[in-house]
């Protein structure tokens, strides 16, 4: 990107990386551990004739975030999880409407209010199946500062190539950590908008059947005068219970990540070709799982990480690459155990794989997961 | 068919037709309309099309933003950028459209459970932060999408299905709500007279600030059915009498509402508009005015 280097939060380097995106709105509710992104962007849009809003409730502001992304600009909220289960049901509308959006969940513990000033990574499962009915999302989980700048403006590009909600998502430590990043040079970055409609109105139809499953998207003013519904909608965008017109339409909705998951898909994969003792982990569980890698590798134990960093749609094949000669399956994660259950789903003899679980508030330890891990070896 | 009398102008008992094809306004493939039979929401869009084409409003620059329930289905019928969203959400929605893009005239269709129950705090924000966004809460009194239950306006003693012994709460008077909430203008007529509420809504889409305009309709199938208030004309004729009866447990010397209701503008008011004020502020580069 060959910026400048900058020491910033997490949350700091998420709202100028999404000002840098191309993010115009933002719309949001105070809520620890993820406010000072709100703040941030209220100081940053208007330098760039952009709108920031303070909504009535966590509700309100994916609603304002919806409304404005129908009107074309890039749109982004900022939550927790008490906010984040407010969420859901306007993430379902994106989803089924397919407007873009960025929602970033800083996470904290739960359930309900929980601990809010202490990290955990319990939404794993609320951020893939939060929202009721099918529906397609992205979730993705940065490891440091330095990627929360860089997944928040992937998280956009993917958000208005695809026409999907993404969730981008990192717990309470990384929100508050200080790092350096390197800032892009704006006038330099190259990023991805929206297609958009074009053609005649007569002709157009807002949810086409396209190859790559993402249909153009328009937008009130340039003439197409299109229905936005969250009911189940025909090509044309208006509602319909007709039972061809919706198998047809909600399969091209739900092949849409599936036909584009190599461009959807990232992970990273530490020491994974001759491991035997694989680690998957994401966000802060995974900078101490490749502590943990090294240790494991001087103590001759052949360690290695895959890390998902595109944690929805879950990188299968990758995984399964990775995994190939592993003898056990570690998956440390700060919950009661959410990941752990899709490794488990994606890995031949399930027995191997092992959970490494905490809910107390504090981060899990390199030493914690090498402990595991020789344990297995025994 | 009979034939119309001037005087039945005169005595509200017909409505003149307009100088306007609403056909012009409308998706006609998506005829036959959903509505019942008798249902004042189609009276209510008729206003609101008469109101946009006498106010020379663009279809291509008219967005319609509308909840769930009846009243919810009700903007996709017309030619225009449509938005059907979620329940009780469409004030939030049409906040975040209509700051991004203040050229559109955007418009607001909701019910009284999506204004008042399920979305009453985006109302009273909205009404707070006066964004020029107009706001037609059609009151059937009832969730009639549903089945007639009892919702946040229905009177009390009334029957719905879920107060088969008579309605015990009382009910808001969604206007008063709005006007302590602090909005531009507030307003309410009944469907009975079709040019006073088309004038009603163009001075609510006029205005600018937020305008918020309670248009009582009539649920004559679910509604007007269960408490045997007859058919479709006779509901309309007694929106402004006798339709509410007297609040029936209410103790207080004066009823919260009272049995004749009042129609007309409320509250005309020169608050700064939201939007205009915020560019006004922002794009000065005043990232740093504020403080006493």
């Amino acid at each position: 990107m060959s910026g400048n280097l900058e020491h910033l939060h997490g949350n700091h380097a998420c709202a100028l990386a999404a000002v840098a995106a191309g993010c115009r709105f933002f719309a949001g509710y105070p809520i620890t551990p993820s406010s000072e992104i709100a703040e941030r962007m209220s100081r940053e849009l208007p330098k760039v004739d952009g709108t920031f809003i303070q909504m009535e409730d966590e509700i309100a502001s994916l609603s304002a975030v919806l409304g404005a992304s129908s009107g074309g600009v890039k749109s982004m909220t900022a939550t927790s999880g008490p906010g984040f289960s407010l969420k859901q049901e306007n993430l379902g509308y994106a989803s089924l409407a397919e407007i873009p959006c960025v929602i970033v969940n800083v996470m904290r513990g739960g359930p309900s209010t929980g601990m809010p000033t202490r990290p955990a990574q319990s939404d794993v499962m609320q951020s893939r199946w939060g929202s009721h009915g099918d529906h397609p999302v992205i979730v993705i989980t940065p490891d440091s500062v330095k990627e929360v700048y860089s997944e928040t403006i992937r998280a956009f590009d993917l958000s208005e190539k695809f026409r999907v909600p993404v969730v981008l998502m990192f717990d309470q430590l990384i929100g508050h950590l200080l790092e350096t990043v390197e800032v892009a040079n704006v006038k330099k970055l190259k990023t991805i908008e929206r297609k958009a409609a074009k053609g005649s109105k007569d002709k157009f139809e807002p949810y086409a059947i396209t190859k790559d499953a993402v249909p153009p998207m328009a937008r009130p003013g340039d003439g197409m005068r299109v229905h936005t519904t969250g009911l189940t909608h025909a090509e044309s965008g208006f509602p319909t219970q007709d039972t061809e017109t919706v198998t047809r339409n909600m399969d091209r909705l739900l092949s849409k990540l599936e036909i584009n998951k190599k461009e959807i898909e990232k992970y990273e994969c530490i020491e994974t070709g001759d491991a035997e003792y694989l680690i998957v982990a994401i966000g802060i569980s995974a900078r101490a799982a490749r502590r943990a890698v090294t240790d494991l590798r001087q103590a001759g134990v052949k360690a290695g990480l895959f890390r998902p960093i595109t944690l929805w749609p879950f990188p299968e094949d990758a995984y399964r690459n990775a995994a190939a000669k592993a003898k056990a399956v570690l998956v440390p994660e700060m919950n009661a155990g959410q990941l752990v259950l899709e490794i488990e789903r994606l890995t031949s003899d399930a027995s191997q794989v092992v959970g490494l679980n905490k809910i107390d508030g504090e981060a899990i330890a390199p030493a914690e997961i090498v402990a595991k891990i020789e344990e297995l070896v025994k | 068919m009979n034939k119309i009398a001037p005087e039945d102008y005169a005595n509200n008992q017909a409505t003149p037709p307009g100088d306007f094809e609403i056909k012009d306004y409308l998706r006609l493939d998506l005829m036959p309309h959903f509505m019942c039979p008798g249902c004042g929401h189609g009276i209510a869009l008729r206003a609101l099309i008469w109101a946009i084409h006498e106010l020379s409003i663009e279809k291509d620059n008219l967005a319609i933003v509308s909840g769930i329930g009846c009243s919810g289905r009700v903007g996709a019928y017309i030619d225009a950028s449509t938005f059907h969203f979620t329940h009780g959400r469409p004030l939030a929605m049409a906040t975040g459209l209509k700051l991004v893009r203040p050229e559109l005239e955007v418009i607001v269709i909701s019910g009284d459970g999506d204004c008042l129950a399920i979305g009453g705090n985006h109302l009273i924000h909205a009404c707070r932060r006066n964004l020029d966004i107009t706001c037609l809460m059609l009151n059937n009194e009832v969730y009639g999408m549903t089945g007639g239950q009892v919702s946040p306006t229905t009177s009390e003693t009334m029957l719905t299905t879920t107060t088969t012994t008579g309605n015990m709460e009382p009910a808001f008077d969604a206007c008063k709500l709005a006007e302590a909430a602090g909005a531009g203008l507030v307003g309410r007529e009944v469907t009975l007279q079709v040019p006073t509420l088309k004038n009603l809504i163009k001075e609510g889409i006029a205005h600018d600030g937020f305008s918020f305009l309670e248009i009582i309709s009539d649920c004559t199938e679910v509604y007007g059915r269960k408490n045997d208030l007859g058919e479709s004309s006779e509901m309309i004729l007694k929106q402004k009498s006798d339709l509410r009866p007297e609040a029936f447990y209410d103790t207080v010397d004066q009823p919260f509402r009272p049995n004749k209701l009042e129609t007309g503008v409320f509250v005309r008011n020169n608050r700064p508009e939201y939007g205009a004020a915020y560019r006004a502020h922002t794009r000065k580069g005043n990232t740093k005015v504020g403080g006493k």
